[in-house]
C-alpha cells in the first residue's frame, strides 16, 4: 500500500499504514473472549461435575457403570450407599434404540416423499407440519403420553403384541405394565422424527438433477430412481442424521422420565418399567441427600460423555458427506 | 444435451412392454403407497397432540387460570399458573440477556475472524455444546452456582434457572447467527472497507445491521426452545407456589415445572390445570415462532 502520500496529502496526518487502531484491537479481544467462553464453559462443565462426583466414582470404581444395585444412602459427608447405574444406562440405551428403530424408517420415508414424490401443493404444508413436532415442548409430550397416548392408544397395541409375538420372542413377553421402555421409546421416536427428517431431507434434496434424469432416461421407475440414486447417495447422510437423533434421544429427560415407569431394576421385557439416566436425575434429585446428589452428578457425567461421543461422530459423518446441518428442527 | 448414434429402435424392449415392466410398475406403485403410509403415520401424532392440547386446554382455560396462582393442594380445583407464567417470562428475560449477545458475538468471531486459528475450534465446540443434554447443564449450574463450588452461592433461584436456560440457548443462537452472517455478501464488507471503515466499524455498522432480521429470528427460535425446557429448571429454579420477583436465593417457578408436577399426580383437577398450562406454553412458543418467521419474511420482502 502506498498510503503515505495520499493520507498526508488529504488530512495532513502521518501515514496510517502500519498503525493499528486500538478500537480494532479491543473489538477483536471482546469477540475472542465471547468466543472462548464456549470453551471455558465446556471445560468447567467437565471439571466441576467430575470433581463433585469424584468421591462416588472412587467409592464405586467400575461397578458404577457395571452394577445395577442403586441403593442411595443419606449421609451428608461420606458415601454410605451403593451406586450402580447400569439399570439406568440400559434404560437410556433401550428407549433410544426403540425410538430409532421406529423413527428412522419413518423419517426416511417421509423425507423421500417430501423431496421426490410429494405434489408441489402439499409439499410445504407437510414440511411445516413435521417441523411443528419439533416445536412441541418435551413436557407436553410427557403430559400427552402420560394422560392420553400411552394408556389409550399404545396400551391395546402393547397387550396385543405381548399376547401374540410375545409368546415366542424373548423381550416381548407379558406381563405388560402401562408405562414402560416401549411406551417411552415410541414417544421418544415422535420427538426425534423432526430432526432426523430435517437432516435426511436436506441431504436428499442435494441429489444432482442430472443423475435423476439419467436414471429416468435409462427407463427406471420413480421407485427405482429413489432406490438407486437418492437413497444410495443419501446413505452416509442418513447415518449422520440417525446419530444426531440418537444424541437427542439419549439426552431427552422429562418425557422419558414421565413414561418409562420409574423402576430401578432392569426389566427383562420391553413392556416392563425401567428408568433412564436423565430420568433418575430429574425424578430423585429434589429429595436426594448430599451423597446421593454426588452420585446423580456422576450419572450425568456418564451421560454427558456418551452423548458427546455420539454427537461428535454424527456431525463428523454429516460434514464428511458434504451435508450441512440446518433447519429449525436440527438446531 | 446431445444424444448420439444409437437409434431408439436398436432396443426393441423399449416399445414392447415385457412382463417385467408390469411387475416393476406395480412395485413402484406399492412403494409410493408405502411412502404415503409413512407420512400419514407421522401426521397422526401431530394431529393427535395438537387436538388434545387445544381441546383439553381450552376446557380448563379461564381468566382465573391466567390471573391466579395454583392452590397448595393439587386435588383442589381452580387456581392457575400465574406464578409459572411469570417465572417463565422472568427466566427467559435473563436467559436472553446473557445468551443473545454472547451467541451473536461468538458467531461474529467465527465468521468475521476466519483467519484466526481459534475460529474453527470455537465453531466445533459450539456444535459440541449444542449436543450437551439439557439435564447436564442443570447439573453444572447446580454444582457451580447453587451449591456454591466457586466460593459464593446464589441458591435455587431465578438467576440460576435463567443462566441454565442461557447455556441451552447459547449454541442455538450462535449457530443460527453464524448461518445468517455467512449470507451477508462480501461486497458489502469490501464496500465498507473501501470507504475507509475500520474492521469494528464494518462489523457493527454494516454486517450486523444487514443480518439483523436473521439474528432476531435465530434468537427467537432459541427462546422458543428454552421456554419449553423442564429438566435444567428442576435442578436450578426448583419451583415455587407464589409469584417470586426475587433474583437470587428464592426458588422460582415456571410453566413446564408446574405441568410436570401436576401431570404426575393422580388428581383430575391438577390434570386439568396441566392441560391448560400446556396450551398456554404452546401458545407462547407459537407466538415466538410466528414473530420470528414474520420478522424474517418482512426482511426478505424488503430485499
Amino acid at each position: 500500500m502506498t498510503a503515505t502520500d495520499t493520507t498526508e496529502g488529504v488530512a495532513g496526518r502521518p501515514s496510517l499504514a502500519g498503525t493499528k487502531s486500538s478500537a480494532d484491537k479491543w473489538f477483536r479481544w471482546l469477540l475472542t473472549i465471547a468466543g472462548t467462553s464456549v470453551l471455558v464453559i465446556l471445560a468447567t462443565m467437565m471439571m466441576f461435575t467430575v470433581f463433585d462426583a469424584w468421591p462416588v466414582f472412587r467409592h464405586e470404581g467400575w461397578s458404577f457403570v457395571f452394577s445395577s444395585t442403586w441403593d442411595p444412602g443419606v449421609s451428608r459427608t461420606e458415601i454410605t450407599g451403593q451406586y450402580g447405574a447400569l439399570a439406568f444406562i440400559v434404560g437410556t440405551l433401550l428407549t433410544s434404540a426403540i425410538a430409532l428403530v421406529v423413527a428412522v424408517p419413518l423419517s426416511i420415508g417421509t423425507a423421500l416423499y417430501l423431496t421426490h414424490a410429494a405434489p408441489r401443493a402439499i409439499k410445504n404444508p407437510l414440511t411445516y407440519a413435521v417441523e411443528l413436532l419439533a416445536a412441541v415442548p418435551s413436557v407436553v409430550y410427557g403430559l400427552w403420553g402420560l394422560l392420553f397416548f400411552v394408556p389409550v392408544v399404545l396400551r391395546p397395541i402393547m397387550d396385543f403384541v405381548a399376547g401374540t409375538l410375545g409368546s415366542f420372542i424373548p423381550f416381548l413377553g407379558p406381563p405388560v405394565v402401562t408405562y414402560n421402555y416401549f411406551a417411552a421409546g415410541i414417544v421418544l421416536a415422535i420427538m426425534v422424527l423432526p430432526i432426523i427428517t430435517a437432516v435426511t431431507r436436506e441431504v436428499m434434496s442435494k441429489t444432482p438433477a442430472s443423475e435423476i434424469a439419467a436414471a429416468y432416461a435409462l427407463g427406471a421407475t420413480r421407485w427405482e430412481m429413489m432406490r438407486f440414486v437418492v437413497l444410495h447417495r443419501a446413505r452416509p447422510g442418513i447415518i449422520g442424521a440417525t446419530m444426531l437423533g440418537l444424541g437427542r434421544a439419549l439426552g431427552e429427560t422429562i418425557a422419558v422420565a414421565m413414561l418409562v415407569g420409574g423402576s430401578k431394576l432392569i426389566g427383562h421385557s420391553i413392556f416392563l418399567g425401567g428408568q433412564s439416566m436423565a430420568g433418575i436425575i430429574a425424578v430423585t434429585f429434589q429429595e436426594a441427600a448430599p451423597e446421593n446428589v454426588k452420585a446423580l452428578i456422576g450419572v450425568g457425567v456418564v451421560l454427558f460423555v456418551i452423548t458427546i461421543i455420539v454427537n461428535v461422530a454424527a456431525r463428523g459423518i454429516v460434514l464428511l458427506t458434504g451435508g450441512h446441518v440446518t433447519g429449525d428442527a436440527a438446531l | 444435451m446431445s444424444i448420439d448414434a444409437t437409434p431408439a429402435n436398436a432396443h426393441p424392449s423399449l416399445h414392447t412392454r415385457s412382463a417385467n415392466a408390469a411387475k416393476r410398475k406395480r412395485k413402484d406403485r406399492m412403494m409410493t403407497g408405502l411412502l404415503i403410509f409413512c407420512v400419514t403415520l407421522v401426521l397422526i401424532p401431530i394431529a393427535l397432540i395438537l387436538y388434545q392440547v387445544v381441546q383439553r386446554g381450552i376446557g380448563a382455560m379461564s381468566w382465573e387460570f391466567l390471573s391466579k396462582v395454583q392452590p397448595f393442594a393439587q386435588r383442589r380445583e381452580g387456581g392457575g399458573y400465574l406464578n409459572g407464567l411469570f417465572g417463565t417470562l422472568y427466566l427467559l428475560v435473563i436467559a436472553v440477556t446473557v445468551a443473545v449477545p454472547l451467541g451473536i458475538a461468538t458467531a461474529t468471531f467465527i465468521v468475521e475472524y476466519k483467519d484466526s486459528k481459534l475460529s474453527p475450534v470455537i465453531r466445533f465446540f459450539t456444535d459440541v455444546m449444542s449436543g450437551v443434554p439439557s439435564i447436564f447443564i442443570g447439573l453444572y449450574i447446580y454444582a457451580l452456582l447453587v451449591q456454591g463450588r466457586i466460593g459464593f452461592s446464589i441458591g435455587f433461584s431465578t438467576l440460576a434457572g435463567g443462566l441454565a436456560l442461557s447455556l441451552l440457548m447459547l449454541p442455538i443462537v450462535a449457530r443460527a447467527s453464524e448461518e445468517v452472517l455467512r449470507l451477508v455478501p462480501d461486497d458489502l464488507r469490501n464496500a465498507a472497507f473501501g470507504l475507509g471503515a475500520r474492521r469494528w466499524q464494518v462489523v457493527t455498522k454494516t454486517v450486523l445491521p444487514a443480518a439483523s432480521s436473521g439474528l432476531i429470528t435465530g434468537s427467537m427460535l432459541a427462546v422458543g426452545r428454552a421456554a419449553g425446557e423442564t429438566a435444567p429448571l428442576l435442578l436450578t429454579a426448583l419451583g415455587a407456589f407464589v409469584v417470586t420477583p426475587a433474583l437470587v436465593n428464592a426458588p422460582q417457578s415456571a410453566l413446564p415445572l408446574l405441568i410436570y408436577n401436576e401431570a404426575r399426580g393422580p388428581f383430575d383437577a391438577a390434570h386439568a390445570r396441566a392441560w391448560a398450562g400446556a396450551l398456554e406454553l404452546m401458545l407462547l412458543v407459537l407466538i415466538l415462532t410466528i414473530v420470528a418467521r414474520a420478522v424474517n419474511r418482512n426482511h426478505d420482502m424488503e430485499q
